[in-house]
């Protein structure tokens, strides 16, 4: 029972640092001075981020690169970016890629 | 925000079985979902929880797998500026990944617009419960759901499309060949820091770029 309850505040404190991260500079009352170039250089972070977590998922495995091409997710990968070319957007891609990914990986085992 | 709903519910299922599988009862995993509501430090919180570590070093390592959200509370300060600190605070709380992303190509600007903090809150209003719902989904039927599907799949297939809308220019070009490179490298590192260190190659890259644009720009206009 007590670690239950040491886990739920574990939990409750999990919270609190979503808040303190997501919330670090808008907490305070006054801007806290970053330099321009910075400001300007940070523009790209999301981008970056979003890259940065998409393209492991795509050619690694535990921590490797995939050294396979009977990876159901690399055909996949490449359909949905042909589809992106022909129609761009998010959900068609998506389709596209499960539409190819699905079958090789339950059907082959890929 | 609608069309991320598909992606951003495979990944809330994947996390939602995930915790449950990682040793959490449905109680305390609801109360993660429904809490923390981030989706990475969750999953990295899972294996401590088990080991059963120290609190601190659990929120010490949230709080790394969360480093990105304090570049990006730099970048939305501009819009909110003017709201009260509780509705930052607020506004902060539900501010993930996608939210920016969104916002960013909707306003690539901080000029003074009403809209903004309506579109954030419309946007917020769709991520919560499509990544909730799910997420709960999952945590009750984590025993049913075959994870050998390779469902979380789904969500790194919308992130991708995602990506692609970002790609304008020759910096975001440059900015996402070089983070993607770099996160692969760097993968070996704890804590999802090869994220970190992907963004940080990522915006030296375009300081560069934008270097040599204008010393290019500068010998064009001298004769």
């Amino acid at each position: 029972m007590n670690d239950t309850w040491s886990t739920a505040l574990t939990i409750v404190g999990l919270a609190v640092v979503t808040v303190v991260t997501r919330g670090f500079f808008l907490y305070p009352e006054r801007e806290v001075p970053l330099p321009e170039w910075l400001k300007r250089g940070l523009k790209v972070a999301p981008l970056a981020a979003l890259t940065a977590v998409v393209l492991p998922e795509i050619v690694m495995v535990h921590g490797r690169i995939i050294d396979t091409w009977q990876d159901a997710r690399l055909p996949a990968v490449a359909v949905a970016t042909l589809w992106y070319v022909w129609r761009p957007g998010v959900l068609g891609p998506l389709l596209a890629g499960l539409a190819v990914y699905l079958p090789l990986r339950l059907g082959l085992g890929w | 925000m609608l069309p991320f709903a598909p992606g951003i519910g495979a990944w809330g299922l994947v996390t939602g079985v995930a915790m449950v599988k990682g040793g959490l009862s449905v109680p305390l995993a609801l109360l993660m979902s429904l809490t923390v509501y981030a989706g990475s430090a969750q999953l990295a919180s899972l294996p401590l929880l088990a080991a059963g570590a120290p609190m601190w070093v659990v929120w010490a390592a949230a709080f790394c797998v969360n480093l990105r959200f304090l570049i990006y509370s730099a970048q939305w300060r501009p819009f909110i500026e003017h709201l009260t600190r509780g509705r930052r605070l607020l506004f902060a709380y539900f501010a993930a990944d996608l939210n920016l992303v969104v916002f960013q190509r909707a306003y690539p600007k901080p000029a003074p617009d009403h809209a903004h903090v309506p579109y954030y809150v419309g946007g917020a209003c769709t991520i919560w419960p499509a990544w909730q719902l799910p997420s709960i989904a999952g945590i009750a039927l984590a025993h049913v759901i075959p994870t050998q599907w390779g469902l979380g799949f789904a969500g790194t297939l919308a992130m991708l499309g995602l990506t692609y809308g970002l790609l304008s220019d020759r910096t975001t070009w440059v900015a996402a060949a070089v983070s993607g490179t770099a996160a692969v490298a760097a993968y070996a590192l704890p804590l999802k820091l090869n994220i970190m260190v992907a963004i940080a190659a990522a915006v030296a890259a375009g300081l560069m770029i934008e270097q040599a644009q204008r010393a290019s720009d500068r010998l064009r206009s001298t004769p």
